[in-house]
C-alpha cells in the first residue's frame, strides 16, 4: 500500500493536474481559442429560462389517420363496384368497420379493402399496416401495433422538426428540443422568462388549406350536405361560412411566407409563394373557378374567403384577413415552418426570470464556500497534517469534480450545487476512516510504517462498501429523477467517483512522500 | 501547530455499554417512527407542486404589493387563489392555484393570471413560473417513490452480498424507521415535499447506509479477530472503535450542510434542514439501532458461524 512506482506517481499527478486545467474554462473563462475546451452548462434554474413539457396528441393522429383510411376505403369499394354498404371510424378501437349492405358482397369488398394494405419496414422485420379481419359486425380494418408506433414515432420526429423550425425563427438563442419518452418533447429556452409568444407559437397546428366555398349550402342548416362542412369565421365569432371538403391545395405546398403592408390600405398581410406542384394545381382551380369565392382555412377556421377575380398562375398569394403587426408575422412564421402533425399541449411549464437565478447562484456560492471552510478547519483542527493532507485532496477532488462535469458537458442546477457541497462533507470520510485506522494501529503498538500500511489496507474496504451503497442510491435518483434533480444525482455520482480517486490514491500518496521525506518516529495522529 | 490533531470527539479506549441501551433506543424509535406515520396520514405532507401539480407563480411588483389587490385581480379573472403571500421582499408576492383537471386548463389559468396581475399591479413581473399538469404530476410521484423502493431494495441486495443477512436486513429496516422519521419532520416542518425532497431522503438514505456500512463493517472484523467475546460485548466494542469516525463524519457532513440550510435559499434551505435531521438522526440509529437489531438477530447464528472454521467469510477486496 505504500509503495508508488513512478509511472503510478506520474498518473496520479498527471490526473491531478488535467483535472485542474480541465476545469479552468468554467472559472476564468475560455482559455485558449482553438482548444476544445468544455464547459458545464448552467441550468435554467440558474441562468433563467424556460422548460416546457409537451404532449403529442396521438389520439389526433391516429383519427387523422383512420381518416385517410376510410377514404381510401371508399374509394377502393367504389372501383369494385361495391354499393350499398356502410362504413364507421372505431377510433378508439383504432379501426374502420365496413359492411356489405349485401352478403354476397363480403368476398369481393374483402378484396378491395386488401388492396389498401401496404407493409412497414423491410426485410424480415416487415410487416402489415393493416389487420383485416371479417368479423359478425362486418370487416374490421384495423391499424396493425407495428403501424401504430410506426405512426406515433413519425409523429414526434415531425413535430420536433417543426417545432425547432419554428423556435429558430423567434431568434430563441440554444434552444435545447429532445424528445422525452413515447409522446413528448422538451422544450428549454435559456434566457425566455416568459414563454408565452412560444407557447402561441406551439399552441396552434397552423395546417392551412385552400378550398373551395360552397356558395349553394346553407350555413344555417343543421346538417351539411354530404362533401360539404359548415367551417367558423376567424374574425367573425359565431358565424359559419360552407366549405366543400376537398383540399384543393395544401399549405406543405408553399415555399415561403412573409408579413408585409398593402401598400394601398396600410393593411397588414401575410404575402406566400407556392413550390411548383402548388403553383400548378392554385392556377388549376383558380382557372377553373373564377368568379368564384374560395376559403383559406386555418386551423378548421377561414381567415379569409375571397373572390378569384383572375387566374393566379404566378404561384403567388396574399392572405389578408384583419390581421395586426404580430398577428401577420406570427403567421408567416407557422406557414414557413410548416404545419405540426398533431396538436401539442404543454403539460409542464417552468419559467425562471434571470435575477432568480442570479439569487440562487450568489446563495449557492456563499453556502459552499462557507461549508468548504468549516470542513477545512474541522479536518485541521481534528486530524492535524494529515487533516491539511486531506483538505488539499479536497481541493483536487474539487477540480476533478468540475472537470468531469465538464468533459461530460453536465447541467449543473440548483440541486446540483447542493450536490456539491454535501460531496465536500461526505469526502473526507474517506480520510477520517484512514486516519482513525491508522492511529488505532499506532496504538496496538505499530510502528509508524506499519501502522499506515495496516491503515490503508482496512480503511480501504469500508470505504468501498461505505461508498458503493450511495452510488446505487444516486444512479437511481437519476434514473427515476427529473429536471433539476437530475444534476444532483449527477454531482453526487460525479463527487463519489473522484472521492475515491483523491481520497485513496492523492491523500495516499502525499502522506507516503511526507513519510518518505522525513521518517518521523511518531505519527501526528 | 498544523502537525498534531487539537481535538477529539472522545478519548481512546472508550468502553460504553451501548447495548445496555438498546430496548430503549429501539423503543423510542418505534414510538417516533409510529408518531410519523400518523403524521403521514393526518395531516399529511404538503405536497409540492411536483407531486400535486398545480401553478406557482413568483410575482415582483412595481412598488410595495399590495395583496389584497392581487387577490381581487385574480377573482375578476374568475380564479380563487389557493395562496397570495410576501415572499421575502415587500414587491415579492407568491400566488399558489389548485390543480387544474386538465394541462390545458393549467395554461389557460397561467395565462389569466397575467393578465389579472397586469390590471390590478401594472408593470409587475412574473419572475417564476411552475405549472404542472395532472397527468405529470401523477409520473413524478411515482417515479419518485420507485426511485426510494429500488434504492432500498440495492442497498439491502449490496449488504447481503457484501456482509450476511442478518446485516442487510438490520440495515434495512432501521433505514425504514430513518425514512418514516424524516417524513415525520416534513410533515411536522410543512416543508413542501417535491422531487428535491425525494433527492434529500435519498441522500439521508445513502448517508446513514455509509454509517451502518462502517459500524458493520467493523463488528465483521471482531467477529473475526474474538473468536469467543459474547455478541454482545463485541458489538459494544465495535462501535466505540468506531465512534470518532462516526462522530467526525456526521460532523463534517453537518458542517457542509449547515450553511445551505442557514444560506440556501427557498428551494435549498429545506432540502438542507432534511439533511441536517437525517444526520443526527442517521447517526443514532447505527448505534442504538441498526446494531441492536444486529444483536437479536445474529445472538446465535453470527457466533456459531463466526466460530466454524469449516465455513470461511469471504475474504476482502485487495486494493
Amino acid at each position: 500500500m505504500l509503495y508508488f512506482s513512478r509511472f503510478k506517481t506520474a498518473l496520479i499527478l498527471g490526473a491531478c493536474v488535467l483535472g485542474v486545467l480541465l476545469s479552468l474554462p468554467n472559472l476564468i473563462g475560455p482559455v485558449a481559442g482553438g482548444l476544445p475546451w468544455r464547459t458545464i452548462r448552467l441550468g435554467l434554474d440558474l441562468r433563467g429560462g424556460s422548460y416546457l413539457l409537451m404532449e403529442v396528441d396521438m389520439g389526433a393522429v391516429i383519427k387523422e389517420r383512420l381518416e385517410g383510411l376510410a377514404d381510401g376505403a371508399r374509394r377502393a369499394l367504389e372501383r369494385a363496384a361495391i354499393r350499398p354498404y356502410t362504413l364507421a371510424i372505431q377510433a378508439a378501437d383504432h379501426r374502420l368497420l365496413v359492411k356489405p349492405g349485401n352478403p354476397a358482397q363480403q368476398e369481393p369488398a374483402l378484396a378491395a379493402l386488401r388492396t389498401l394494405q401496404t407493409t412497414e419496414g423491410q426485410g424480415l422485420g416487415a410487416r402489415p399496416d393493416l389487420d383485416i379481419t371479417a368479423t359478425p359486425d362486418g370487416i374490421a380494418v384495423g391499424l396493425s401495433a407495428a403501424a401504430l408506433i410506426e405512426r406515433a414515432n413519425q409523429a414526434v420526429q415531425q413535430s420536433i422538426e417543426i417545432v425547432r423550425r419554428r423556435i429558430d425563427e423567434t431568434g430563441v438563442v440554444d434552444p435545447i428540443i429532445t424528445r422525452q419518452g413515447q409522446d413528448r418533447i422538451v422544450v428549454q429556452l435559456p434566457g425566455i422568462e416568459d414563454p408565452d409568444r412560444i407557447k402561441q407559437l406551439l399552441g396552434k397546428t397552423a395546417r392551412m388549406t385552400f378550398q373551395l366555398v360552397d356558395a349553394n349550402a346553407d350555413p344555417s342548416a343543421p346538417v351539411p350536405p354530404p362533401g360539404v362542412e359548415f367551417l367558423p369565421l376567424a374574425d367573425k365569432p359565431g358565424q359559419k361560412i360552407a366549405v366543400r371538403k376537398r383540399v384543393e391545395v395544401d399549405g406543405a405546398n408553399l415555399t415561403d411566407a412573409r408579413a408585409g403592408q398593402n401598400p394601398q390600405t396600410g393593411e397588414w398581410v401575410v404575402n406566400f409563394t407556392f413550390d411548383s406542384l402548388g403553383t400548378r394545381r392554385f392556377a388549376d382551380v383558380t382557372r377553373a373557378n373564377t368568379g368564384h369565392p374560395f376559403a383559406i382555412v386555418l386551423d378548421n377556421k377561414v381567415i379569409s374567403a375571397p373572390v378569384i377575380r383572375e387566374p393566379i398562375t404566378g404561384g403567388r398569394g396574399q392572405i389578408s384577413g384583419s390581421f395586426t403587426a404580430a398577428s401577420a408575422t406570427d403567421l408567416a412564421v407557422l406557414l414557413r415552418a410548416g404545419a405540426l402533425p398533431a396538436p401539442l399541449t404543454v403539460v409542464e411549464e417552468r419559467s425562471v426570470g434571470p435575477e432568480l437565478g442570479a439569487d440562487a447562484i450568489r446563495a449557492g456560492a456563499i453556502s459552499l464556500g462557507v461549508g468548504f471552510v468549516f470542513v477545512i478547519v474541522f479536518m485541521g483542527a481534528f486530524y492535524g497534517l494529515f487533516g491539511w493532507i486531506a483538505n488539499l485532496a479536497l481541493v483536487f477532488n474539487l477540480f476533478l469534480m468540475l472537470a468531469i462535469l465538464s468533459l461530460l458537458q453536465a447541467t449543473l442546477t440548483l440541486p446540483g450545487m447542493a450536490g456539491i457541497l454535501l460531496t465536500l462533507g461526505m469526502a473526507v470520510d474517506a480520510n477520517i476512516l484512514i486516519n482513525e485506522r491508522i492511529r488505532e494501529e499506532v496504538k496496538n503498538g505499530r510502528t509508524p510504517l506499519n501502522a499506515m500500511e495496516t491503515g490503508f489496507r482496512r480503511a480501504y474496504a469500508t470505504i468501498v462498501d461505505s461508498n458503493m451503497t450511495a452510488f446505487l442510491a444516486h444512479v437511481m435518483l437519476f434514473i427515476f429523477g427529473s429536471g433539476p434533480v437530475r444534476g444532483f444525482a449527477v454531482t453526487i455520482t460525479v463527487g463519489i467517483v473522484t472521492t475515491l480517486f483523491t481520497a485513496t490514491m492523492v491523500a495516499r500518496l502525499l502522506m507516503v512522500r511526507w513519510y518518505a521525506a522525513t521518517r518521523p518516529a511518531a505519527l501526528p495522529v | 501547530m498544523f502537525m498534531r490533531p487539537r481535538l477529539r470527539f472522545v478519548p481512546d479506549g472508550t468502553r460504553i455499554r451501548f447495548m445496555r441501551g438498546r430496548f430503549l433506543g429501539i423503543a423510542v424509535s418505534a414510538v417516533l417512527s409510529t408518531l410519523s406515520v400518523i403524521l403521514f396520514f393526518y395531516p399529511g405532507l404538503n405536497l409540492g407542486i411536483d407531486f400535486a401539480g398545480g401553478i406557482v407563480m413568483e410575482v415582483r411588483t412595481q412598488g410595495p404589493a399590495d395583496l389584497a389587490r392581487v387577490r381581487e385581480g385574480l377573482a375578476q379573472q374568475g380564479l380563487r387563489a389557493a395562496g397570495v403571500q410576501r415572499f421575502g421582499a415587500a414587491d415579492d408576492v407568491l400566488i399558489r392555484l389548485e390543480a387544474q383537471p386538465t394541462a390545458q386548463a393549467t395554461q389557460a389559468v397561467v395565462n389569466r393570471v397575467r393578465a389579472g396581475l397586469d390590471q390590478v399591479q401594472p408593470g409587475s413581473r412574473v419572475l417564476r413560473t411552475d405549472a404542472v399538469g395532472p397527468s405529470v404530476s401523477a409520473e413524478l410521484y411515482r417515479n419518485g417513490m420507485l426511485a426510494l423502493g429500488i434504492s432500498l431494495l440495492m442497498i439491502l441486495v449490496y449488504i447481503w452480498f457484501r456482509f450476511e443477512w442478518q446485516f442487510a436486513v438490520g440495515a434495512v429496516a432501521t433505514l425504514l424507521l430513518d425514512i418514516t422519521k424524516t417524513v415525520g419532520f416534513l410533515a411536522v416542518t410543512r416543508f413542501e415535499f417535491d422531487l428535491v425532497m425525494v433527492a434529500a431522503i435519498l441522500t439521508v438514505l445513502g448517508y446513514s447506509t455509509n454509517d451502518k456500512v462502517v459500524v458493520y463493517d467493523r463488528v465483521r472484523e471482531n467477529l473475526r479477530k474474538f473468536k469467543s467475546m459474547p455478541l454482545r460485548d463485541l458489538i459494544d466494542l465495535s462501535i466505540n472503535e468506531t465512534l470518532n469516525r462516526t462522530l467526525g463524519t456526521s460532523a463534517t457532513v453537518f458542517l457542509a450542510a449547515l450553511p445551505l440550510a442557514l444560506f440556501g435559499g427557498t428551494t435549498l434551505s429545506g432540502f438542507a434542514w432534511v439533511m441536517l435531521f437525517g444526520i443526527v438522526v442517521g447517526t443514532s440509529s447505527s448505534i442504538f439501532i441498526a446494531a441492536p437489531i444486529l444483536l437479536f438477530l445474529g445472538e446465535h447464528r453470527l457466533r456459531r458461524e463466526a466460530q466454524a472454521p469449516a465455513r470461511p467469510k469471504p475474504a476482502k477486496a485487495a486494493p
